[in-house]
């Protein structure tokens, strides 16, 4: 009887996800792999296009830049968080917590608000004297960076207070009843102990940069495509659907080696484990 | 002595957190500011881009679509992902260890991807209307949060109560309602904020998935943008941003908001 009612539970969801998510996704890569001109004729056409590389180089870059500050700020900020005495540190979780649950679009559209012409930094540049002429802010890759920072930092240091609240308090009591120092145990001690979850928190935040849209497309536009814009751009907008199908797969196996290669570093990393 | 912070960190910190949340209250600034405009701090108060919002239709509608479609695709993704996280626990040694996997394959997946792969395959070649693969897209993209978040409470669950019941005669099915599923509640409305959130401000599935008939608010946002660049926007925003104190008030109040740096 069990047999039959641990399958009656868990399949309908795993093959709700096998026929609308792995087959539609499966029949996108195959379109790649079945064109007339060759099996691999689309990918050619990618990698030999300038532009299109100039998208994937943008997207890898902007991921990477986003990843690393979004893990500096995080990490830093979380760490504060841990040490922090209770109802301090609740208010500072309502203050990660709360960009976090708010949409993408509304926390894009804040720092178009903010680099816009006539936005906001610009205005307070203009009356400090700063500078005498209004820059061209939006529609930079830097401006993509500091909203996907934006939209990430968050997500890290949620992870990465949970993290930290886990190592155990005796591992740092005993560091430093050692004689270390609080700087050499955060490096020696609290940052070892904190590198998985720096991986989780990286592949999150790179996977999640790699593929998004709508921040590339607010403060990025057709100037800074990217390749979740570029995506639409072919699907939507020249109706290649080849060519955006070769996106979608570029975009899959970049981020399924990142989840791969990372964890396997993660694992191989982990004090831990040993 | 041990939680000491050094100066300058504090001082980060801070500043980090000035970056987190100014840019939410220059929103509400600019959404009141009497100009037509974005600009802060507001010139003039007004509420008048809260009404205009009203007098766009399209964001009445989108509106109701996303209310609808989160909801049901909740609901969906919470009848599909329960038993399947109540398997995963309970036939654990009994069950291929991929199939945890499987469930959590909308998270790995780019979501983009996923959205124009279902237009393609789903609306395109297999002829669904596009509002029912709307329906399927945000239930599958919130199914990983449902079998997940249920799954976590499940592995504090004690079976043994369970079996008890059934011993005692209990039938299996009420058995589910009236034991299991007041022990796992918590993670049930936990599963289904997540879910909804997630769902009522996705764009990057609905974007291939809306058009002239159907939309959703973030799209039908990304929409107007496009033409108008002015305060209703914010007033949106701030709206939207109301959502989220809900959303966070029924989570402090069932969970406690620590839970999600769990």
């Amino acid at each position: 009887m069990n047999t039959l009612r641990k399958w009656n539970l868990s399949l309908p969801a795993a093959l709700a996800v096998g026929l609308l998510l792995v087959v539609p996704v499966v029949a996108t890569f195959t379109t790649t792999f079945t064109q007339p001109q060759g099996a691999f004729a689309p990918y050619l056409a990618f990698f030999n296009s300038g532009f299109r590389r100039t998208v994937l180089w943008r997207t890898v870059e902007v991921a990477v830049i986003t990843t690393v500050l979004s893990l500096v700020i995080g990490f830093l900020t979380a760490y504060v968080i841990s040490k922090v005495p209770g109802r301090a540190k609740s208010v500072m979780i309502v203050a990660a917590v709360f960009p976090l649950l708010t949409g993408v679009v509304v926390r894009s559209f804040a720092w178009m608000i903010i680099l816009g012409k006539n936005g906001i930094l610009n205005d307070f540049l203009l009356w400090t004297g700063i500078i005498s002429a209004p820059l061209s802010m939006l529609y930079t890759e830097g401006a993509v960076i500091v909203a996907m920072v934006y939209l990430f930092v968050p997500l890290m240091i949620l992870t990465l207070v949970g993290v930290l609240d886990n190592i155990p308090k005796d591992v740092i009591e005993a560091s430093i009843s050692l004689g270390a120092s609080p700087a050499s145990t955060f490096r020696q001690v609290i940052l070892p102990l904190s590198v998985p979850g720096l991986i989780v928190g990286a592949v999150l935040v790179f996977t999640g940069s790699f593929t998004s849209y709508a921040t590339p497309q607010l403060l990025g536009g057709e100037r800074q495509m990217m390749m979740g814009t570029f995506l639409y751009q072919r699907a939507m907008v020249t109706f290649d659907w080849v060519g955006a199908s070769t996106v979608a797969a570029i975009m899959v196996v970049v981020t399924i080696a990142i989840v791969l290669v990372m964890g396997r570093i993660a694992r191989k990393l982990n004090p831990m484990a040993v | 002595m041990t939680d000491r912070i050094h100066p300058l960190l504090g001082i980060f910190a801070a500043l980090v957190f000035v970056f987190l949340v100014g840019p939410l209250i220059i929103i509400i600034g600019a959404s009141l500011s009497d100009t037509n405009f974005l600009t802060f701090p507001p010139r003039g108060l007004t509420l008048h881009w809260f009404t205009n919002i009203f007098a766009v239709t399209a964001f009445k509608t989108t509106a109701i679509t996303s209310f609808e479609l989160a909801f049901a695709g909740t609901l969906l993704s919470l009848v599909l992902g329960i038993p399947a996280a109540y398997a995963l626990n309970r036939f654990r040694v009994e069950l291929p260890a991929w199939l945890s996997t499987v469930y959590v394959l909308p998270i790995l997946i780019p979501e983009i991807v996923f959205g124009f792969s279902l237009m393609k395959s789903v609306t395109i070649d297999s002829g669904f209307p596009v509002g029912l693969t709307l329906l399927i897209g945000h239930a599958l993209l919130v199914l990983p949060y449902s079998v997940r978040v249920v799954s976590a409470s499940l592995a504090a669950f004690d079976f043994s109560i369970e079996e008890a019941a059934i011993s005692l005669g209990s039938p299996p099915l009420k058995t589910f309602f009236t034991i299991v599923l007041p022990n796992i509640r918590a993670g049930v409305i936990a599963a289904f904020i997540l879910a909804f959130i997630t769902s009522i401000n996705d764009v990057s599935v609905s974007l291939f998935l809306t058009g002239p008939g159907i939309s959703t608010l973030p799209i039908q946002i990304l929409a107007y943008m496009e033409q108008f660049f002015d305060p209703t926007m914010a007033a949106v925003s701030v709206l939207l941003m109301l959502l989220t104190v809900g959303v966070m008030a029924i989570v402090e109040a069932t969970l406690g908001l620590t839970f999600l740096t769990k």
